[in-house]
């Protein structure tokens, strides 16, 4: 028996290998889509080490050195990116403000994802009432006026980092609702789902065998999509003041802070801008391959023409 | 044709009740409006009396109740930070941030398609590679700080243009191209690649074979067909534009509309003012869903209001 259950191991485990091996061999065919992935790993590394790597204390002040240029633009080597107006080293704001997008990132689309998926599931599964009543709350909380809202609430409740990742799930689960009901209503209707209800299957396994799978391509590349606009979020969120907080670091409130000083301290403004440019560029250039990619009626087209991914 | 339009209106309806339920839950259940209007040293006596003034201390259905029939007619109450009806403070800033949106719309649309039909004229060529990576990089950048940047440029480095508050066009340059821009990349996308889809049909074949020109059909034939998804994605983008990405641009430049007032109102801690500034702008969101609807069925006849 155990050698039986080894031998699966190992198989699963080369496929497993190759499987990675494939995706990044096929990612590679794609420069502009590998570049967006290997800036996200790289970025999700140093998010994650940041206190390992920050030169200084993101909040540690010195009003000695305080409104340093970059290295490159005259400043010293002591600071890569310069120091701000409170003598805080500005690159290691930057690594620090990338946990604080990532975080809030993953977390809301975790949040609005599963709570849109499981609403999307049971509206195309359900049917009937149950899916006009759904929909019907989509519909009208799509029209709603999102970030005027959000702000609302953030008034009221107080900027924090939680809160901001509670309100923008609350704005973003809709589409994942819209997306994932689309789906199911196509392949509830297949013979092979036909034939698992024939066969007695319970609506559980049907919904986790049968229909989640076809969602996970779709879902993905939305999700991914979805990272990129709630980066793109708290960062505007940050920069109105009603976002994440000092002492706490955000790119979105440090382009505030360089705002008062644009006249003659441009780095200030201008460097965690081009972070937050860069990581939404990474994820949107990792995500069009990725739709090419999940999509096998695109893939063909890709093949057919033989070339990359645009 | 008339049932679909009443069924609309009753949508939009429910849109715009759906939003004050969602603003007076906020403030008045989670939150607590005297708290947070009134500076922390006021006494009880103080709190109630003012609680009492705007009828804050009433249930919160009669407080609704009150707030609906005022909104009929157009009565917000008074704006507690600048001692004049709220009505009146929208009435002004908003007529400056449909002129923004405005121009920023045509500068989007009147670029992108030209840009986008030229890209799919010839997929893959270097003219398609640059659109597509600039659309890319144009939707990519934080909308905030390229209006910064653009700041930056010409209005600290070059000093062209003025780089905020309202005067003559000059004013309206800088913060109607920030507005504009990913708006811009998003449409050039779109024009692209349904022109693609377009251009590859039988009857684009059929028209060359007859000797047509071929830029009549591409302008005339193509375009038509594929304008659909372009009116839906300039319908979002315009309602987009005044219901969020108004309030960055407006706070950056320093433009008097009614994103610059809701953030103003939420520094003011002037309630009163930003339920009104909700309540408007949910209105007239819903105002332009409906007239797209019409402006839909206006370019393609095919489609079937009902």
């Amino acid at each position: 028996m155990a050698s039986v259950s080894d031998v699966g191991l190992t198989i699963g485990r080369t496929a497993n290998k190759s499987r990675t091996r494939s995706f990044l061999g096929e990612l590679w065919q794609d420069k502009a889509g590998f570049i967006g992935f290997a800036f996200l790993v790289i970025l999700l590394v140093v998010a994650t080490l940041a206190p390992l790597i920050a030169p200084y204390d993101p909040a540690s002040q010195s009003l000695v050195d305080r409104l340093q240029p970059p290295a490159f633009a005259g400043g010293t080597s002591a600071h890569l990116l310069g120091t701000d107006n409170l003598g805080r080293d500005v690159l290691s704001r930057i690594i620090h403000g990338a946990r604080v997008s990532m975080l809030v990132g993953v977390a809301v689309v975790f949040l609005s994802g599963t709570f849109g998926v499981v609403m999307g599931l049971v509206a195309g599964y359900k049917g009937g009432r149950t899916d006009s009543i759904i929909m019907r709350v989509v519909d009208t909380q799509v029209a709603f006026p999102g970030l005027l809202l959000a702000l609302v609430i953030l008034t009221v409740v107080g900027p924090s980092v939680p809160t901001v990742i509670l309100v923008l799930a609350i704005n973003g689960w809709m589409v994942y609702a819209r997306v994932t009901r689309g789906t199911v209503l196509s392949v509830r209707e297949s013979e092979y789902v036909e034939a698992a209800e024939i066969v007695g299957a319970r609506p559980r396994r049907i919904i986790f065998k049968h229909i989640l799978p076809n969602l996970s391509a779709p879902l993905l590349t939305l999700g991914i999509l979805e990272f990129a606009r709630i980066v793109l979020a708290e960062a505007a969120l940050s920069f109105l003041g009603l976002g994440v907080q000092p002492p706490q670091t955000s790119w979105g409130l440090d382009v505030a802070t360089g705002r008062d000083y644009i006249f003659n301290s441009w780095w200030l403004v201008t460097i965690p801008g081009v972070a937050i440019a860069l990581t939404v560029l990474s994820v949107n250039m990792f995500a069009s391959w990725l739709r090419i990619q999940a999509d096998p009626l695109e893939r063909e087209k890709r093949f057919a023409a033989g070339q990359g991914a645009v | 044709m008339g049932r679909f339009i009443a069924r609309r209106i009753w949508q939009g309806l429910i849109v715009i009740v759906g939003v004050t339920i969602v603003v007076f839950v906020v403030t008045r259940l989670v939150g607590d409006p005297v708290r947070l209007m009134l500076p922390l040293e006021a006494t009880v006596e103080e709190r109630a009396a003012f609680a009492h003034a705007l009828g804050l201390d009433r249930p919160i259905l009669t407080q609704f109740g009150d707030f609906v029939a005022g909104a009929v007619k157009l009565d917000f109450g008074e704006s507690l930070w600048q001692d004049r009806p709220a009505f009146q403070i929208i009435a002004e800033t908003m007529p400056r941030t449909l002129l923004l949106v405005a121009a920023s719309m045509i500068i989007a649309v009147v670029v992108s398609i030209p840009l986008g039909m030229l890209a799919a004229l010839r997929p893959g060529s270097w003219l398609d590679r640059s659109m597509v990576a600039g659309s890319l990089l144009g939707l990519s950048v934080p909308q905030f700080w390229l209006g910064l940047m653009l700041i930056l440029l010409f209005g600290v480095t070059l000093q062209w243009l003025p780089t905020s508050g309202i005067g003559d066009w000059k004013n309206l340059v800088l913060p109607a191209i920030t507005l504009a821009l990913p708006a811009l990349g998003r449409l050039a996308m779109m024009v692209r690649s349904s022109m693609i889809d377009e251009l590859n049909k039988q009857y684009v074949e059929t028209s060359r074979a007859k000797g047509m020109p071929y830029w009549r059909t591409v302008t005339i034939h193509a375009f038509r067909n594929a304008s659909n998804p372009v009116v839906t994605l300039t319908g979002w983008e315009i309602i987009r534009a005044i219901a969020g990405y108004s309030v960055v641009v407006e706070t950056v430049f320093a433009w008097p509309g009614i994103g610059f007032m809701a953030i103003q109102a939420i520094k003011q801690q002037d309630l009163i003012l930003l339920q009104a500034i909700v309540f408007v702008v949910a209105t007239v969101v819903v105002l332009i869903n409906l007239l797209m609807d019409f402006a839909y069925k206006a370019i393609d006849p095919r489609i079937q209001l009902g």
